[in-house]
């Protein structure tokens, strides 16, 4: 199980946790198990999510690999100037 | 419209168009005689990306009508090298890196020469408000300063 | 992307003041922009722009347009499709308004003629029966239930109930307990502030040159900071398979993010379609102002809890941005960046997205951050004014470190914030003396920078020379960067190596040049696609050889054999293995294709001096040093470039740079006379001191320097002036009538 922190606005979707946990062994795993868990994050994930990876920001990368140990945040989809 | 027939010297070379009444200098440089080296930057004489000179005379070309030009001597940015040798103000600007997009560095380059040959020795006082007319977004102007003064002392032959 | 790639060495090449490869071009005229170019048979087009900031459009009449001699097209919403997904909608509807005018400027229809004059006499011909419609400038009066609407249907699931729709999103972040927070406060602070929409000012106006041709092909020519997205959108509008539009970025007259998306090419592809001609489209710069790029205006509350020896105890921001007439982009970013220097146990920042008449936001320079950074900094400023305290020593005592975890939640791994800290302290700058009527001010800064899509390919020519293909327009010396790094891997000198832009038929998909990402991904690539060549050169040695590939290496620009049980082998340079690449099995180059990551954050600070005339209320930047980590700098010149363009528009934007929105709804400064961008005499020097912090993220230990340098100029400038005339002002710009109403005179 990796733990996953959200930021506050998607607690909605979650029944106000902050954090959740999901069996996931990738990006794309942990995207997909969290829309089956939690319908109410497709929206923001539909518009795009970035994963902090142990403080490393990935934009996409489906295939990158989360330890069972990783410290894992979603952002915002996240785009410069 | 009726055009009118206009006889010039670009760049020390003999040039005839035709433009209309209303056509800029700016206008006719660059969609008539192919001297794209003078940019449109507002067309309203505030960022200065158009500066040529007219009888030594520092302008915006979008401010100049066309056929102003007639009998005038004009020199634009593609005249300021002799042919593969760099005026020491171009030099000075790539070696400097007093320029990152380009697009203002000809009509800065125009300006700075113009001064140039009025005051060989400005202080960064004059130079800044000389250049005032000249809006650079990329730099901060420090890189071009410090390029004009380089440029300068070498002239001066210092 | 790991964070193993760096590995310490020692440079020959990268580091050094190279010339740069479009220098020449570019100081003798011949450098080609988006308005440079022609075509055969060429037309010129223009666009037709509501004058009123919010109105129906009953009918727009063009047949009198369509009857001028010389008139060979024009276009309206009609002419385009409906696009399905909201994001491409957006986008084609403010390229041209579809139903409804959404602000002043915004495009009802276009023409293209036979030459400038004819457009220009058509638009007057092109009659639009308007139905005006109650307008909303204002981002708290836009908030209000009974603002009108810009658009409905946008609201995202995340908007608490009771405001208006004009709010389409709101975040929150942050970690801990704020009232346990607040509590262990010995001063509070809370202030509110206010930011005008500032635009990001290119001198190049936005220009291209499209031709449609009969069978479906299309070829565009245009300043862009990313032709490969380009491509996306217009194919998307228009209807396109990518393959039959090829895009080619002309040099760009500057972006800052304002050349991220279209804004006409998709009009001057429909106008080609229906001419059948290449034409031609520029924006005049009222134009530009009008109807491109301009930042978020917002307002914003900060709550700050400090105890007397200036620990920070607990953090609040609310920010509420306004990004134009659609969804806006950036507020989740300030939202996230607003406590990004600090190390916090209790944190909390709500961000609101607000619609409103005006152009539709664009992405300047870190964008989002500069506007809740100046507010959070000018907060802590005047916390330690209060206990007296060294503004330095309080960031230091709460700077975010290496563990931190940050405000926007991701705990940080190795960042340069301390030292770049340390370095303002220790530098002379930070001792001067000042004299009456002058202040000191400084911030941090922060920027998360990107990687991203990139494809690079580098051609071993059979002279000994290289090729480097690469598809990011090179917006501030980038050629000169991937060539340095490429001449620095291959062991070859930089004047050997030609790195070109290359048009969107010739790579894969490279992202646009933004979230300071070029010189980070792109050069990556390079250093990749220089190690895939290098390993062909040493299998086409050890062929020659007779040996095994492993048992050559590359050293100094020479294929070797590796130890004495390789064999005894004089070296084989690049050049000598080119020049027989014929006879050992073909052409030899190196490709590299990623989606990059790990491009590492990147924090600044700032120190400023300045001095406010009175009388006049004008502020004069009397001194100006920024303190910044690059990871390691490329080209220095032009790092210090990045910095000392960033800090200046910066102060742009805190002392004179404003959108002015009249009752009408109109924007009142659209030139440049207007809207005041800083000019040569305004400044002095700009100094720099470049930290070299080696990001784990990248071979050479590069990080992005491109956007951060704007973010701490807003509260330097506020903190500075606030000492100087002795008054905490709290809105930017600090135009001299704001000085001088603070001040209490007229």
């Amino acid at each position: 199980m990796v733990k996953v922190l959200l930021w506050g606005s998607l607690r909605q979707a979650t029944g106000g946790l902050a954090e959740v946990e999901v069996e996931a062994a990738n990006f794309k795993q942990l995207l997909d198990r969290l829309a089956v868990e939690y319908p109410g994050l497709k929206p923001q994930i539909a518009r795009g999510i970035s994963l902090s990876l142990d403080g490393v920001i990935y934009r996409e990368a489906w295939f990158t690999e989360i330890g069972p140990d990783s410290e894992v945040v979603l952002m915002p989809y996240m785009t410069g100037g | 419209m009726t055009k009118i027939h206009v006889s010039t010297t670009i760049n020390g070379d003999a040039h005839e168009f035709l433009c209309a009444p209303d056509e800029t200098l700016l206008d006719v440089l660059r969609n008539r005689l192919g001297l794209t080296g003078a940019k449109e930057g507002c067309g309203t004489g505030d960022c200065g990306a158009c500066s040529v000179t007219v009888n030594g005379r520092l302008v915006c070309s979008c401010l100049v009508l066309g056929a102003e030009a007639e009998g005038a001597e004009i020199a634009t940015i593609e005249g300021m090298a002799d042919g593969d040798d760099l005026h020491p103000l171009q030099r000075h600007f790539i070696d400097g890196a007093a320029l990152q997009c380009g697009v203002c560095t000809p009509g800065i380059l125009v300006a700075a020469k113009a001064l140039l040959e009025k005051n060989p020795d400005p202080t960064d006082e004059e130079l800044r408000y000389w250049l005032a007319g000249n809006l650079c977004r990329c730099t901060g102007y420090d890189k071009i300063i410090r390029a004009v003064q380089a440029a300068a002392a070498e002239m001066r032959g210092a | 992307m790991s964070l193993d790639e760096y590995r310490k060495r020692e440079f020959k090449q990268v580091g050094t003041r190279v010339r740069r490869p479009d220098g020449v071009d570019k100081v003798t005229g011949r450098a080609m922009y988006g308005a440079d170019a022609t075509a055969p048979g060429m037309l010129w087009g223009r666009i037709l722009r509501s004058p009123h900031a919010h109105a129906r459009i009953r009918s727009i009449d063009v047949s009198a347009a369509l009857a001028l001699k010389g008139v060979k097209a024009v276009v309206t919403a009609e002419d385009f499709g409906v696009p399905e997904d909201d994001f491409t909608r957006d986008v084609q509807d403010n390229c041209m308004a579809r139903g409804r005018a959404l602000y002043d400027g915004h495009a009802v229809a276009a023409v293209a003629a036979v030459d400038q004059a004819t457009a220009r006499a058509a638009l007057k011909l092109i009659k639009v029966d308007y139905e005006i419609l109650p307008h909303v400038t204002d981002v708290d009066a836009a908030m209000q239930p009974g603002a009108p609407v810009v658009q409905e249907g946008r609201v995202q699931e995340n908007v608490p109930k009771g405001f208006s729709d004009n709010v389409t999103a709101h975040f929150e972040f942050g970690h801990g307990d704020l009232d346990a927070g607040f509590a262990k406060a010995d001063k509070i602070v809370e202030r509110s502030f206010k930011t005008a929409a500032t635009h990001q000012g290119y001198i190049e106006p936005h220009a291209c040159l499209a031709s449609v041709t009969s069978d479906g092909k299309a070829d565009l020519w245009c300043c862009t900071q990313g032709h490969f997205y380009v491509r996306t959108l217009c194919a998307g509008i228009l209807g396109m398979e990518a393959s039959q539009l090829r895009v080619t970025a002309s040099e760009i007259g500057g972006g800052f993010g304002g050349k991220t998306t279209v804004f006409i090419e998709p009009v001057a592809l429909m106008l080609s379609k229906k001419a059948g001609r290449p034409v031609k489209l520029v924006m005049s710069r009222d134009e530009v102002f009008r109807a491109t790029g301009p930042t978020v205006s917002s307002s914003s509350d900060i709550k700050i809890g400090m105890t007397k020896d200036g620990r920070i105890t607990a953090a609040e921001a609310t920010l509420r941005y306004q990004g134009g007439a659609f969804p806006c982009g950036t507020t989740e970013f300030g939202t996230q960046a607003a406590f990004a220097a600090y190390d916090l146990d209790a944190v909390r920042t709500y961000g609101w997205s607000v619609m409103t008449n005006r152009p539709k936001e664009a992405a300047y320079r870190a964008p989002g951050a500069p506007v809740a950074i100046y507010a959070v900094e000018s907060v802590v400023d005047e916390l330690c004014q209060h206990f007296g305290l060294d503004p330095l020593d309080v960031r230091l005592k709460n700077a975010a470190r290496k563990g931190t975890k940050s405000s926007y939640g991701p705990t940080f791994p190795d960042i340069g914030l301390v030292a770049t800290l340390e370095a303002a302290r220790a530098h002379p700058h930070y001792k001067a003396p000042l004299g009456p009527n002058q202040g000191r001010g400084l911030s941090c800064g922060f920027w998360f920078n990107f990687g991203g899509n990139t494809c690079v390919s580098l051609n071993v020519n059979t002279d000994g020379t290289v090729g480097i293909t690469e598809g990011n327009p090179d917006i501030g010396g980038s050629r000169a960067s991937i060539s340095l790094m490429a001449a620095e891997e291959l062991g070859i000198p930089y004047d050997n190596i030609r790195t070109i832009v290359a048009d969107t038929s010739s790579l894969g998909y490279n992202d646009v040049t933004d979230g300071s990402r070029v010189t980070f991904a792109v050069g990556l690539a390079t250093i990749k696609a220089a190690r895939d060549a290098v390993r062909k050169m040493c299998a086409r040695a050890a062929k020659i050889w007779g040996i095994d590939e492993e048992a050559v290496q590359w050293k100094d620009g020479a294929a070797v054999p590796a130890g004495p049980n390789a064999g005894k082998f004089p070296p084989m340079t690049l050049a000598e293995i080119a020049a027989v690449s014929a006879e050992t099995g073909g052409p030899i180059a190196g490709h590299y294709e990623v989606n990059a990551d790990g491009a590492g954050v990147s924090f600044g600070v700032h120190l400023c001096d300045v001095e406010v005339d009175r009388e006049t209320g004008a502020t004069k930047v009397l001194r100006y040093t920024v303190f910044q980590d690059a990871g390691k700098a490329v080209h220095p010149d032009y790092v210090e470039g990045q910095m000392q363009g960033g800090a200046v528009q910066g102060i742009g934007w805190a002392l004179n740079e404003e959108y002015i929105y009249g009752e009408d709804g109109r924007l009142q400064n659209p030139t440049f006379l207007d809207y005041r961008v800083p000019v040569a005499s305004d400044l002095p020097m700009i100094e720099t001191v470049i930290l070299e912090i080696p990001n784990p993220g990248h071979p050479y230990g590069v990080r992005g320097v491109g956007e951060t340098g704007i973010v701490p100029p807003l509260a330097a400038l506020s903190n500075a002036v606030s000492h100087a005339i002795g008054l905490r002002m709290s809105e930017l710009p600090m135009s001299p009538p704001r000085i001088l109403k603070a001040l209490g005179g007229s």
